[in-house]
């Protein structure tokens, strides 16, 4: 076993580990935070995705003890729950119908997110270059796309 | 799916690293950003019975000038390669290969060092590398060692470092305003390349470097059509002829994504494309 001490939405956590845990177990069997999925556990759907030290990466290819000392954020800290709000991408997905099963979402939104930051006013192109990491196979992405551009304040989507 | 068992080391400088890959040799595996090692040791490809993760080691990361060349820390990942201001004025062609591995999250965590040093002859960073003359810095028990990128690919996933070395980083001879163009052909976004070329070239046209991405078991310079492109025009017309020569001595594999026969054909026709690109034409 391994300790690790990490920030996990907000929150600091400490933790024995076997080292072949990933990150992704960490986040649910341990921490409880079900809202990260696991969708095809071979690095290539996204739906796991979460920041780490504030950049997206596939939780099921980083191990939990990759993550000692750092800060990870999952789609359960994105918004200020106390608030009640949404995450303005969160917020986009819901407006734009960016979903239909729901599973890929979680990655979808927190991969959006990482895209508007390095990139606030991106192209439809860019939009679908930028999330060619995620798969998802209800929507063909059209709504997805839609979203993203939706939270980027380029509004041609919003009537979706 | 998820790994054996393993021990887990994390030094924080190259010399501790190499203690404990002498210490355990073969049952030791290196991790450098870990996004090739982590899906073979998920699906159980292989089992090491102690994994040394370099990325405690902050020596390793970085890109710095160095006179006539970059250097390139293996930790460096190829998400910062592809945003280095240094990189683009001087190797621009790796800032565009770069910006071709895998996905964002993939290339948030994966490293340049790591990539090179795992030598899959579809990873998109050999054939840059050995375009750009890319020559390995590799720190074992003795010391360092350099290595031409001509010798360091030896086959399918096997490089020059040996069993008790590291790679500790890459030193890329400047190629200050050249321009370059990396022309991957996928079948799926994010996927490797059925066939990939890496070309770079000084005006329009007085020098090229081309390099070939998964037409054989290492990552080829395809000389005679680098030698035909000097002094060509950056025309369709002016570079047909050399990019005609591309598949010459190639012997790419065949697989599901296409026969050997079609990997030479589209050597040939992505040759033309990404020299055009390259030109700015």
């Amino acid at each position: 076993m391994t300790k690790i001490e990490l920030t996990v939405d907000g929150a600091a956590v400490s933790d024995d580990v076997e080292p072949r845990m990933l990150l992704v177990q960490y986040l649910r069997e341990k921490l409880g935070k079900t809202g990260t999925v696991i969708g095809c556990d071979t690095s290539n759907c996204g739906a796991c995705t979460v920041h780490l030290d504030g950049t997206s990466v596939k939780s099921c290819n980083v191990l939990a003890v990759q993550a000692n000392g750092r800060t990870v954020t999952t789609i359960e800290g994105l918004a200020d729950a106390a608030e009640g709000e949404l995450h303005p991408v969160q917020e986009a997905f819901r407006e734009c119908h960016g979903l239909q099963c729901g599973f890929c979402t979680p990655g979808m939104i927190m991969q959006a997110v990482d895209l508007l930051a390095e990139n606030p006013h991106p192209s439809e192109e860019e939009v679908r270059l930028g999330m060619e990491g995620n798969l998802c196979r209800c929507t063909g992405y059209h709504n997805i796309v839609k979203s993203v551009l939706h939270a980027a304040g380029q509004n041609e989507g919003a009537t979706a | 799916m998820i790994p054996v068992q393993f021990d887990y080391l994390a030094p924080t400088s190259v010399e501790e690293a190499l203690a404990a890959l002498g210490e355990h040799g073969d049952d030791a595996k290196i991790m450098a950003g870990g996004q090739s090692l982590l899906p073979v040791l998920r699906m159980r490809l292989n089992a090491p019975e102690v994994v040394i993760d370099l990325g405690g080691i902050s020596s390793l990361r970085g890109i710095r000038d160095d006179g006539d060349a970059l250097v390139i820390g293996a930790m460096t990942t190829h998400h910062d390669v592809r945003d280095d201001s240094l990189v683009k004025e001087h190797a621009l062609l790796l800032s565009k290969a770069a910006a071709e591995v895998a996905d964002s999250q993939i290339r948030h965590r994966g490293t340049f060092g790591g990539a090179l040093a795992h030598a899959d002859p579809a990873g998109d960073l050999g054939a840059p590398a050995l375009a750009l003359g890319a020559q390995f810095v590799i720190a074992g028990p003795g010391g360092t060692r350099t290595v031409e990128a001509a010798d360091f690919f030896v086959d399918l996933f096997e490089t020059a470092i040996g069993d008790d070395e590291i790679l500790v980083e890459v030193r890329i001879p400047k190629h200050t305003g050249w321009g370059a163009h990396y022309e991957k052909f996928v079948r799926v976004a994010h996927q490797w390349p059925i066939v990939a070329i890496a070309a770079t070239v000084k005006g329009s046209i007085d020098e090229a470097r081309v390099g070939l991405t998964n037409m054989g078991s290492t990552p080829l310079r395809a000389t005679a059509t680098e030698q035909a492109l000097a002094g060509a025009s950056a025309t369709e017309d002016g570079v047909r002829e050399a990019a005609q020569l591309a598949a010459e001595g190639t012997n790419p594999p065949s697989d599901l994504n296409g026969a050997a026969d079609y990997r030479q054909h589209l050597a040939r026709v992505l040759t033309g494309r990404a020299v055009l690109k390259a030109a700015g034409a």
